[in-house]
């Protein structure tokens, strides 16, 4: 059976995109850290729609186990969505060396080993498609939140660097911009309405690029020109505003 | 934020909890004073509102599926429309449905809810293996109707007054195909539409859609729709999958209409036409249509306008039914007030302690909130409690308590086993306030 491995399955992204997938008849295999949610989320599946679903415990950080792990799933996937992540606290990260490279390992190291055995093995198989959830936060560093936004932006370039490397393997590989999500990740900080996308949105959008072979996308689509704005602002300038 | 239900009517200020996890429920209702569950906001008026509210939204999955039993477990925040979808292609099908699919199984064991099949069938609670009900303590009880008959009947049809139903098991029926054989028989007035009923009581699923505006000799002119599932020897032949249905076009209503768009004239028109339009026969449609005729267009309350719509839904003794049924009837009629949409429906017997269903015949009816359809509920429910009817919780927005406890003989009942699950009265409604029980 066909199927997609999410890795950092305990984002809220996970389940409206899962289910995309599901319903299209791919097998579901769920990796992060609290298995007792992923096997409530692998049963659900399961039963909605009649395909293979299944949990394991995993830990991005935990490199040492990513080449095991992989090798003991029971078939190679054929997607492989990486929603892995974590904020982190700013202060904190200022503050201790240790915090900030949890934040910077959950965010990239650990992205990096698992995501580079994914790709020697759909390199191998010459086919697979691989998606990167990056962050527009990793565009321009704000005071408020910046190693987490540098970890971001390593990924970003990781994602377009594994693009070039698997391009002549047919392997492809989506890089995804989200803006604000309305996700557990957010929750009790204060963002925009308007601007504040469902974790259903943006899983429509995700499954809709994948489907199409797009190598880099915005979720939602406004966020390209809020950033290009954004980015515009010169440093000299930006330096100066209160960024949040 | 502001909240309302499928009737628009009312509109409150509410603070909305959205737990997803049984611990999440668990610490909310440890913190808050006096909450009521709520899950897709169906039902009518008012049962699902307080000012605090615990939604189910992300309460929603499947837990467990015995394909050889049909044991359906699943958490309260799914709906019967994501239950549809999962088990009709693998040939399973709801014992039970109400006449939409956006409703949850939290909120459909809440209110027992009936389907065209109850005189049969029995309602949802028939066919409720287990429940599990978190209490205001914090405790989490598996209640079943043998362990537990108090508690569980209590429960099914209790409005969400004992506690948070957190999962259900629900034996699920098998079909053979996603289709089914209908019948039409059209009733030129409310005597014949119930000699039809009392001669087509074999079918599983039947009910009357009214042309309520209709007058003298007409009076209850009706069309009885008659159902079975198709067996796959009855289509077979004409479908390559038989399980598996087209997906309806769905469309929806894209603004509140203004106040006067539905008006005597209009609706009249709509009923006239809507009579004409049904033909005598057999044939064979697809489950959707058949159960779920409005859901094919979404948010079609908003014809109501902004003043919102109310549902007045009572069920009458067998027993001189039609007598009864062609006074009030005719009462309507004469008051103008135009419903849109009438149905009426045979109920087999009950059990539930605020169950709505009893042995007789309910007839429900959509209105526009106006004064004047306001002081013709107040009508009606003389003549439906006098005549040992009752109305029902889950349409009503208005019901005042001598209505609900001449129409529910078993509430002192209830209202006993509430107290001993929640005697400090955490889970109420804006509903159960106004009819009393606090």
């Amino acid at each position: 059976m066909r199927s997609v491995l999410f890795i950092g399955a305990g984002s809220d992204i996970t389940r409206p995109l899962a289910h995309r997938y599901a319903r299209a008849g791919y097998g579901i295999v769920l990796a992060s850290r609290s298995l007792p949610a992923l096997e409530r989320m692998a049963d659900d599946i399961r039963i909605r729609f009649n395909v293979d679903a299944r949990a394991y415990a995993f830990d991005v950080t935990r490199t040492e186990m990513h080449a095991s792990f992989y090798a003991a799933l029971p078939e190679p996937p054929e997607i492989v969505v990486c929603l892995a992540g974590t904020l982190g606290e700013q202060a904190l990260s200022e503050q201790d060396i240790g915090a900030a490279r949890q934040v910077i390992d959950a965010n990239f190291t650990g992205i990096v080993s698992i995501l580079h055995i994914v790709a020697a093995d759909f390199e191998r198989r010459k086919k697979g498609s691989i998606v990167g959830v990056s962050s527009v936060a990793g565009e321009r560093g704000r005071k408020s939140n910046y190693v987490y936004a540098a970890a971001k932006a390593g990924f970003t370039a990781f994602l377009s660097g594994l693009r070039n490397r698997l391009y002549p393997s047919h392997v492809h590989v989506l890089t995804v911009h989200p803006g604000f999500i309305r996700t557990k990740m957010i929750a009790g900080r204060e963002t925009p309405g308007i601007i504040t996308a469902s974790p259903e949105q943006v899983a429509k959008d995700i499954y809709e690029a994948q489907r199409a072979g797009k190598d880099f996308i915005y979720s939602r689509w406004f966020w390209r020109y809020i950033m290009l704005l954004f980015t515009m602002i010169p440093e000299s300038v930006a330096k100066k505003l209160d960024l949040r | 934020m502001k909240v309302t239900n499928w009737g628009n009517y009312p509109v409150i200020d509410a603070v909305v909890h959205e737990p997803r996890t049984t611990d999440d429920v668990r610490r909310i209702v440890a913190e808050e004073r006096e909450l009521i569950p709520r899950g897709l906001g169906r039902c009518y008026g008012d049962s699902s509102l307080n000012h605090t509210i615990l939604s189910t939204r992300h309460l929603d999955h499947f837990i467990a599926f015995d394909s050889s039993t049909g044991l359906l477990t699943c958490e309260a925040g799914v709906s019967f429309a994501d239950i549809v979808e999962a088990m009709v292609p693998r040939g399973w099908f709801l014992p039970v449905t109400p006449g939409t699919k956006f409703v949850t199984v939290g909120g459909a064991v809440a209110s027992d809810v009936h389907g065209k099949n109850h005189h049969v069938a029995g309602s949802l609670s028939s066919h409720i293996a287990s429940l599990k009900l978190l209490l205001a303590s914090g405790e989490v009880r598996t209640v079943t109707p043998e362990g537990e008959p108090e508690l569980f009947w209590a429960t099914c049809g209790g409005m969400g007054l004992t506690g948070v139903i957190l999962e259900a098991a629900i034996r699920m029926k098998r079909i053979e195909t996603a289709y089914i054989r209908q019948r039409i028989v059209k009733n030129r007035n409310i005597d014949e539409a119930v000699e039809a009923f009392e001669r087509n009581a074999e079918w599983t699923y039947s009910v009357a859609w009214i042309d309520c505006l209709a007058k003298g000799e007409h009076l209850g002119r009706s069309a009885l729709i008659l159902g079975e599932h198709a067996t796959q020897a009855e289509v077979g032949f004409r479908y390559r999958d038989p399980l598996s249905a087209e997906r309806p076009l769905s469309v929806a209503v894209p603004f509140m209409f203004p106040g006067f768009a539905l008006n005597t004239l209009t609706v009249k028109a709509f009923n006239a036409l809507r009579y004409a339009t049904y033909r005598n026969g057999d044939s064979f449609v697809e489950y959707e249509p058949f159960f779920y005729p409005l859901d094919g267009i979404r948010s079609w309350n908003r014809i109501y306008g902004r003043r919102g719509f109310t549902q007045y839904q009572f069920v009458v003794p067998r027993n001189g039914a039609a007598a009864l049924l062609r006074r009030i009837l005719s009462r309507i009629a004469e008051s103008g007030e135009g419903s849109f949409l009438a149905v009426l429906k045979l109920f087999g017997r009950q059990e539930g302690m605020l169950s709505f269903p009893m042995e007789g015949y309910t007839l429900a009816l959509d209105f526009a909130m106006t004064p004047e359809a306001l002081r013709l509920f107040s009508e009606l429910d003389t003549l439906v409690t006098e005549n040992g009817g009752r109305l029902y919780l889950t349409k009503d927005v208005r019901m005042n308590p001598e209505t609900f406890e001449r129409g529910y003989a078993k509430a002192a009942r209830f209202k006993e086993v509430k107290r001993s699950v929640d005697p400090h009265g955490k889970f109420l409604s804006l509903q159960s306030r106004r009819v009393g029980i606090l």
